[in-house]
């Protein structure tokens, strides 16, 4: 050899790695592939998919119109239901998937040095390509219940970024910390819960008393849900800047959305080394 | 190239049984999975690394390839490692061969459009042509396995990490593996070999090095490190009490050989086949005995070649040296034999002076497929009285 490479002092894996190219043909290739085996391995795989969210849909509407009645005086209620319902899975499917996605590729982690985090932030993708097939039909629905796309639904890009942002965050924290701490997964079964009742998303944030509906806002899901209406569905619809009380809180939810990313990020990168011999 | 490794106290907490109670911090039982270990590998070696289970060959091997951190110590590597220590990992059964080609490649470090190139080349010298399109669980477990190696060797890397991967495959892949690490050191590529494998740490290796419970027993030529290997394993040859074994004779290479004198590593069933063994003689022998014993996959002794019926060779003075070749029809069934050759002086009673367990083996095809451990030559007569 004419060319003597440099020596390289291996200290063990990390979360993100040195080779950036590899980083994203790994979780894209696990995501697609995961999705591929999703979608074709059963017979009605996208049906599926679209069934958890719908079924759910069905339900809820159901209950909420029909028993409960609180849904009735809310204009566009299906719609705004079904598309927070299908953001909430989004959230809940990344989060929870992600809790146990490191235990899952186990086979991959003690037997191949890759970084770390592709396997949380392929979970994330994954759930991804889900929520864009579960929007194209929320659209569809949008649409055919005669509200005309206005400019405002360019405000979809940036909610979305943050949600995928939120729901890898606490992916990279619930899955480091599962691998240390087993209880992770009943506990995060039980917060998503909460938080699906926390969140606007089978009422609307109105519907909460003054004093409790403002905090209730730091929730970024409740911001970004609450926006969403007013920006796709419902102009008339409170903002998230107005159900909060000023444009300038929403730095709260954000804040928390960042606050987690900063958080999961360092979590998991002090786990990363030790992830293969902790399994 | 100069590599040195030095993992100094390795920790591994075996319990990590906070599940329970994540509050209380219970101290963490120690495993020293690697204690003080530190070598050097020059470039183009092929190494090899062995001990018995649980003596931390494969802890070792994740450190190397940045599967586990270390804990104290440095890990210096001139070049790109293979990042993989093991086959096929990330092998999917429901997805069909073309796509865990690819699927591997990717995450052995190839880019999508590279692992897409060399896919053919792949296929082609796994030799599935035809399965292709099969789901890997249509898969026999030695198809899969080649289909893994046929990755692997696809890999650009300058130092490879093997472990334990050549106990599968029939004989004919295992004869091309080979070949193809042949190729790979050929190439300057330097080579850490795991394996249990005393014949093809002789054949292939280098240098070789022995862990025992996380240390370094040795570090030397591989038929040195595969005698202590043998030693720990079996224990010392069989009666050899006072005197040490290889003391007054050391057996060096065996092998098998055909009638032309090629190497054989696999030997049909009735041909001629030849066991040659070499020994240096360190002490005068007077009456020195050979012996060669062919043991079949449970470790039965099926076939014991021994100089005792032989006319004696006559005394062999210190220094000098024996190359001792027996000749048999091969009658053997098909299975895989590893050979155990002895040398003893046969003075006032058989003395043992050197053996060495299961240092060569021997793949034997057979047409036949009776059940029986030999299938003599039978002549038949079938009567209508």
């Amino acid at each position: 050899m004419s060319v003597q490479p440099a020596v390289a002092r291996y200290r063990g894996p990390s979360a993100v790695g040195d080779d950036l190219r590899r980083f994203l043909n790994l979780t894209w290739m696990l995501a697609v592939t995961d999705f591929k085996l999703r979608f074709f391995g059963s017979a009605l795989g996208y049906v599926w998919t679209l069934m958890r969210p719908l079924l759910l849909f069905g339900v809820l509407y159901f209950v909420f119109t029909e028993v409960v009645r609180i849904g009735g005086d809310i204009p566009h209620y299906p719609v705004i239901l079904l598309s927070a319902i299908v953001m909430f899975t989004f959230f809940s499917e990344t989060t929870s998937r992600g809790v146990t996605s490191l235990i899952e590729r186990e086979n991959l982690l003690r037997k191949v040095r890759f970084p770390r985090l592709v396997i949380p932030l392929s979970v994330s993708l994954h759930a991804l390509f889900n929520l864009g097939l579960n929007l194209i039909v929320v659209f569809v629905f949008v649409l055919a219940t005669g509200v005309e796309p206005r400019v405002s639904w360019l405000e979809v890009v940036p909610l979305l970024l943050l949600l995928v942002l939120f729901a890898t965050s606490v992916a990279m924290l619930v899955a480091a910390l599962y691998v240390r701490y087993r209880d992770m997964q009943p506990i995060w079964e039980v917060a998503l819960q909460i938080l699906f009742y926390a969140s606007p998303i089978i009422y609307v944030i109105s519907f909460l008393p003054d004093n409790i509906e403002r905090p209730a806002m730091a929730n970024p899901i409740a911001t970004i849900v609450t926006q969403w209406r007013h920006a796709v569905i419902d102009s008339g619809a409170p903002s998230a800047a107005e159900a909060i009380g000023g444009g300038v809180r929403l730095l709260i939810p954000l804040a928390v959305v960042f606050g987690t990313f900063a958080l999961g990020l360092w979590v998991f990168a002090r786990e990363a080394p030790r992830i293969a011999e902790d399994l | 190239m100069n590599k040195t490794f030095r993992l100094p106290h390795q920790r591994y907490s075996t319990l990590k049984e906070r599940v329970l109670h994540p509050l209380s911090f219970k101290a963490d039982e120690m495993l020293h999975a690697l204690d003080d270990v530190s070598f050097e590998v020059a470039t183009g070696e092929f190494f090899g690394i062995v001990g018995r289970n649980g003596s931390g060959k494969s802890t070792l091997l994740k450190c190397l390839a940045g599967i586990y951190g270390v804990d104290r110590g440095e890990i210096d590597i001139r070049g790109r490692l293979s990042p993989f220590i093991e086959l096929g990992v990330g092998f999917n059964p429901d997805l069909t061969a073309r796509d865990n080609v690819i699927i591997n490649a990717i995450m052995l470090g190839l880019s999508r459009r590279e692992a897409r190139r060399r896919f053919d080349e792949v296929i082609a010298f796994a030799e599935l042509e035809e399965f292709v399109d099969l789901k890997l669980k249509n898969y026999s477990s030695g198809m899969s396995v080649r289909l893994g190696f046929a990755v692997a060797v696809q890999v650009d890397a300058d130092v490879l990490l093997v472990d334990e991967v050549l106990a599968v495959g029939d004989a004919a892949f295992q004869r091309k593996c080979f070949d193809e690490f042949a190729r790979m050191r050929a190439d300057g590529q330097t080579i850490l070999f795991v394996t249990h494998d005393m014949g093809a740490i002789e054949r292939f290796c280098d240098r070789a090095m022995l862990l025992d419970r996380g240390t370094v027993r040795a570090i030397g030529p591989p038929d040195e490190v595969a005698y202590l290997y043998n030693e720990a394993n079996f224990g010392v040859a069989a009666g050899a009490e006072a005197q040490l074994p290889g003391e007054a004779a050391r057996i060096g290479r065996v092998w098998c050989e055909d009638a032309h004198g090629e190497r054989l590593v696999t030997s049909r069933h009735g041909e001629i086949c030849h066991v040659c063994m070499e020994v240096k003689f360190l002490r005068p022998v007077r009456f020195p005995v050979f012996t060669v014993a062919f043991r079949n996959e449970v470790r039965h002794a099926i076939f014991v070649a021994s100089s005792i019926p032989h006319p004696s060779p006559g005394e062999f003075r210190a220094g000098e040296s024996a190359r001792v070749r027996f000749s048999f029809s091969n009658v053997l069934a098909a299975s895989h034999y590893t050979l155990t050759p002895a040398v003893g002086d046969w003075d006032e009673g058989y003395v043992p002076l050197d053996q060495r367990e299961d240092v060569a083996s021997l793949i034997v095809d057979s047409p036949l497929n009776t059940g029986g451990v030999a299938d003599l030559p039978t002549e038949l007569v079938v009567e209508r009285p």
